[in-house]
């Protein structure tokens, strides 16, 4: 296995030799941040070894893979649109795919309102640099000193754009699909910087697939700007391989009277980090981030979450729920975090786990930083079992074993999915979750691929 | 009638921190700084056995290649280590009796309110009194050996009893664990040292009094409890020092070893000077306790009220080896001004169907900050492991911060674990309702304070929960309102 350091000088390296392709073609404002973010990335001492923030993370074994990096977008073979269709038609959305990282050159346009822009990031750095520079990279720095997000910023060449001007309600979703195929194994960047205007509404789907049984190093930022009075909704469905690994971070600034419902659910992929950093600017400022995770095998799967309230009068609410059965292992990390000034702040945190063999390990680490004091502030964790009164409950009625336990399990799980506001897609998460926790589903049952049978 | 009000006022209000004189006793010092020529000294001094000597080089040798850890939220300024005397002992020849020894030492423990008299004291609680670096005396020690329980300063219980401090000593915290113990086990000079023999209920409270006298000195001092199976004994701590503008370094190191059915609860109450309004001067309390229940059904409390200290950095800690053992800890912590505190405690389930509970307290006010760190951990082949924490904090002002940081580590799916947390100031709601009916703010917070703060001093033996709820209210007085 390689060590930290021999990783980080690779990374170094990298970056040198492929300086000149990176900057093909790239709005200055993305090279500028590039150039900037390398020498934090140098300053840092490389990606984060085994810090607080890090500290049941084991990323050498993903990272010590022999992954190929390509600086330029690569055309697919195939149409992405007749390769991936969704599971879940019924939702009526236009997807709009990524393929490792880039905007799939393939996408339909979009019929939006007005002035609604959806498209690759590294066009929109060219088209409208002003936009574009008064948000890129803006609110990332809040993981300064994440070696992963300096990388990121160092390296991504291409991603989403989407621009919601003031006033738009946005009635359909906008459903991302972010998709790897490759024919080798593959490390690769992507970049998404969302704004979402003055009154304006938009719900977004997110979806991580893999299309091909190649490695995976993915590590993804999104940026997220929220202007008073903005509603937005994000959902992420992450369903890829085993060895596919992923490091996902969201970093949403919220203004004022702003609010940001988001729900992230981990079905299946060998390493997976969701870093969602939430800044709330402004007073009146909501937030509230559900997740679930249900994993097997030697699944991975990390929630960090970083809860800034800076203003007063903010709320936030964060819900962590976990399945683990093999020799799966979760770790959660939540900060709420309340700045001097922030007073009468509420802000709720909570982490349940259920262990399903011996095997089977998590991590908790629920923390509160407050300095302020008229706020109410809490927070709970729980590891344990099936609660034993409940079982006696259904047991005494006549349920077998097995439908008891399923029973207790789905409706722990459906806690979090019940929050999902699509209700299309909310019926198939819960039809997901249901076969994959009877152990009905695996991850061929819905692969485009259907290879592994 | 005024001037009387005036005094009791003055009395109340000045009564920030009472154990801040110094006393004027002859004091052996040797010259600042730490290197192995000081250890040697130290050692030489103490009259200690090679294999002491051994053990505190080989712990000095490796602290040279330690860093001072970073991970606390506490702003420590960078602390000079040569520029700190590590042995301070008031000097006192061989004293037979009470009457010998020195008055000024007598009336500094007796404006402490030791006990150490044996003829007045009511309490029936033995006391180990310890000054600077040297344990000054030891009452009922003779009453104690007929039961056959050792109570004695460390330095004695290594010349009367080496096969016993040599099996124990470093056991439950090794020398190389952390950056203070290796420091502590390098320098330290005296302690407490208890044995509980088989079966045997220590008839009363075991108590040490440590009281930092001399300037510019550290105090390290090392306490041992060996609990054997049956055994019971309650132990009692207290720390006190003197009001200085200089910042004083306290490492000390705390192990204890329960045995099978045996019972231990070791109760602190640390006040030690804890630093001006501004937040100049005070202890910088680093410290490591830590238990370990080695036989079936141990039982291991902690209580601690915690309100002195400039900087407080402590985890008593429990390792629950033996089968259906328990251990609790009770916390109480109190910061005011400018004081920093980072405290909880650490669980490690290793045996099957153990239990712990955890239950802290944090109070802060002023522009103090107060940390509850705590870990939780269930290995592998632990079944059955059960833990409740509950960790509230109650802020008093708005410059004051109030931090929590459970780790919970699970590996085992029989574990039960749970653990919440709320932080909040007082309700306005329930000043309402206490000036409502007559009490004033202040009178109102102190109630509110002595009901949350309740859970845990009521598991304090009673002599020490009375002086905990003194210390309670004079760590707060004037931050409300």
């Amino acid at each position: 296995m390689l060590d930290i350091d021999k990783i980080n000088n690779d990374f170094a390296a990298l970056f040198e030799q492929g300086r000149e392709m990176l900057r093909e073609g790239q709005a200055k404002i993305i090279d500028e941040k590039r150039e900037q973010a390398f020498r934090q990335f140098r300053t840092l001492g490389g990606i984060p070894g085994k810090t607080e923030d890090y500290l049941y993370t084991n990323l050498l074994p993903v990272l010590s893979k022999d992954y190929n990096v390509v600086f330029k977008y690569i055309p697919q073979d195939v149409n992405l649109h007749d390769v991936f269709q969704c599971t879940v038609p019924e939702l009526a959305t236009d997807p709009v795919l990524t393929v490792n990282g880039w905007y799939f050159a393939g996408n339909k346009k979009l019929d939006l309102p007005d002035g609604v822009v959806i498209c690759s990031l590294r066009e929109a750095a060219l088209k409208y640099p002003e936009m574009v520079e008064k948000h890129y990279n803006r609110y990332a720095t809040a993981a300064e000193k994440d070696g992963f997000i300096a990388l990121n910023t160092a390296f991504a060449q291409d991603g989403l754009f989407i621009y919601i001007p003031d006033g738009v309600v946005l009635e359909r979703p906008v459903q991302i699909v972010n998709l790897l195929r490759a024919k080798a194994d593959l490390m690769a960047f992507q970049r998404n910087l969302i704004i979402v205007g003055r009154d304006a509404q938009v719900t977004l789907l997110v979806c991580d697939h893999t299309l091909s049984h190649d490695s995976f190093f993915m590590n993804t930022v999104t940026e997220i700007y929220l202007d008073d009075n903005a509603h937005f909704d994000y959902c992420q469905v992450q369903n890829q391989h085993l060895s596919a690994s992923q490091i996902n971070s969201v970093f949403v600034s919220e203004h004022r009277d702003t609010s940001c419902d988001a729900n992230i659910v981990t079905l299946y992929g060998g390493m997976v980090r969701n870093n969602f950093y939430v800044a709330l600017n402004e007073e009146g400022g909501c937030c509230n981030l559900n997740g679930l995770y249900i994993l097997d095998k030697k699944q991975h799967v990390d929630n960090f979450s970083y809860i800034d309230h800076i203003a007063p009068r903010c709320t936030s609410n964060e819900h962590f729920k976990g399945v683990m059965d093999d020799t799966s292992l979760a770790n959660f990390a939540g900060c709420i975090r309340v700045r001097p000034d922030a007073q009468k702040t509420e802000a709720y945190q909570a982490n349940n786990n259920l262990l399903l063999t011996d095997t089977a390990r998590v991590n908790t680490k629920p923390l509160l930083i407050i300095d302020a004091d008229d706020v109410k502030c809490s927070h709970g964790a729980t590891v344990g079992q099936i609660d034993e009164e409940a079982m006696f409950y259904l047991r005494s009625r006549g349920i077998s074993v097995a439908e008891a336990k399923m029973m207790m399990m789905f409706g722990f799980a459906h806690d979090i999915i019940r929050h999902i506001k699509l209700q299309p897609l909310r019926d198939k998460i819960d039809a997901l979750v249901e076969s994959r926790l009877r152990g009905e589903f695996s991850k061929c049952h819905h692969c485009a691929l259907q290879c592994r049978k | 009638m005024t001037k009387e009000k005036d005094n009791l006022l003055q009395e109340v209000t000045g009564s920030d921190y009472k154990y801040g004189f110094v006393t004027n006793v002859e004091t052996d010092v040797i010259g600042k700084g730490l290197s192995e020529d000081v250890i040697r000294l130290i050692s030489s001094k103490k009259e200690e056995p090679e294999w002491l000597l051994e053990f505190r080089l080989k712990a000095y040798r490796h602290w040279l290649t330690m860093k001072m850890p970073q991970w606390a939220q506490l702003t420590i300024p960078e602390i000079n280590y040569q520029d700190i005397i590590y042995y301070a002992a008031p000097k006192q020849e061989e004293k037979k009796n009470w009457d010998e020894v020195d008055p000024e030492l007598k009336a500094t423990f007796d404006k402490l309110g030791i006990p150490l008299n044996e003829q007045k004291t009511l309490a029936g609680v033995a006391v180990d009194a310890v000054m600077d670096s040297i344990s000054v005396k030891t009452t009922f020690k003779e009453a104690l050996a007929e039961r056959g329980v050792i109570f004695c300063s460390f330095s004695e219980a290594v010349k009367n009893h080496p096969d016993l401090v040599k099996k124990y000593l470093g056991s439950v915290v090794p020398y190389n664990d952390n950056f203070f113990a290796a420091l502590n086990s390098a320098v330290f000079s005296d302690g407490s040292f208890v044995y509980i023999p088989k079966g045997v209920r220590c008839p009363m409270e075991l108590s040490t009094y440590f009281r930092i006298n001399a300037a510019k000195t550290g105090q390290f001092e090392r306490t041992l409890i060996v609990a054997e199976d049956d055994a019971y004994v309650s132990y009692l701590e207290g720390c006190t020092a003197p009001q200085r503008d200089e910042n004083q370094l306290h490492a000390a190191i705390v192990e204890i070893v329960v045995e099978k059915n045996a019972e231990v609860k070791y109760s602190t109450v640390q006040n030690w000077y804890p630093g001006d309004k501004q937040g100049k001067g005070g202890i910088y309390n680093f410290v490591t306790k830590r238990g370990i229940c080695r036989g079936e059904n141990a039982r291991l409390i902690w209580a601690q009220v915690e309100t002195g200290s400039a900087i407080t950095w402590k985890y008593p800690s429990t390792i629950l080896k033996g089968d259906g053992s328990v251990s609790e800890f009770y916390s109480v912590a109190v910061t005011n001004n400018h004081q920093q505190a980072d405290t909880g405690t650490k669980m490690i389930h290793i045996g099957n169907n153990t239990r712990s509970r955890i239950v802290s307290k944090g109070i802060s006010a002023g522009h103090s900050s107060n940390s509850y760190r705590g870990k939780v951990k269930v290995v592998k082949n632990c079944q059955n492991a059960r833990n409740y924490s509950q960790c509230d904090s109650l802020l008093l002002g708005d410059k004051c911060g109030a931090h929590t940081f459970p780790y919970l580590e699970i590996e085992n799916p029989t574990a039960q674990v749970e653990h919440e947390a709320t932080t909040s100031k007082i309700g306005e709601d329930q000043i309402f309702y206490c000036n409502q009916r007559g009490i004033s703010t202040e009178d109102a917070v102190g109630l509110i304070i002595k009901g949350y703060a309740g859970d845990v001093i009521n598991k304090m033996p009673m002599e020490f929960a009375v002086e905990a709820q003194k210390l309670l209210q004079i760590s707060l007085e004037g931050s409300v309102g």
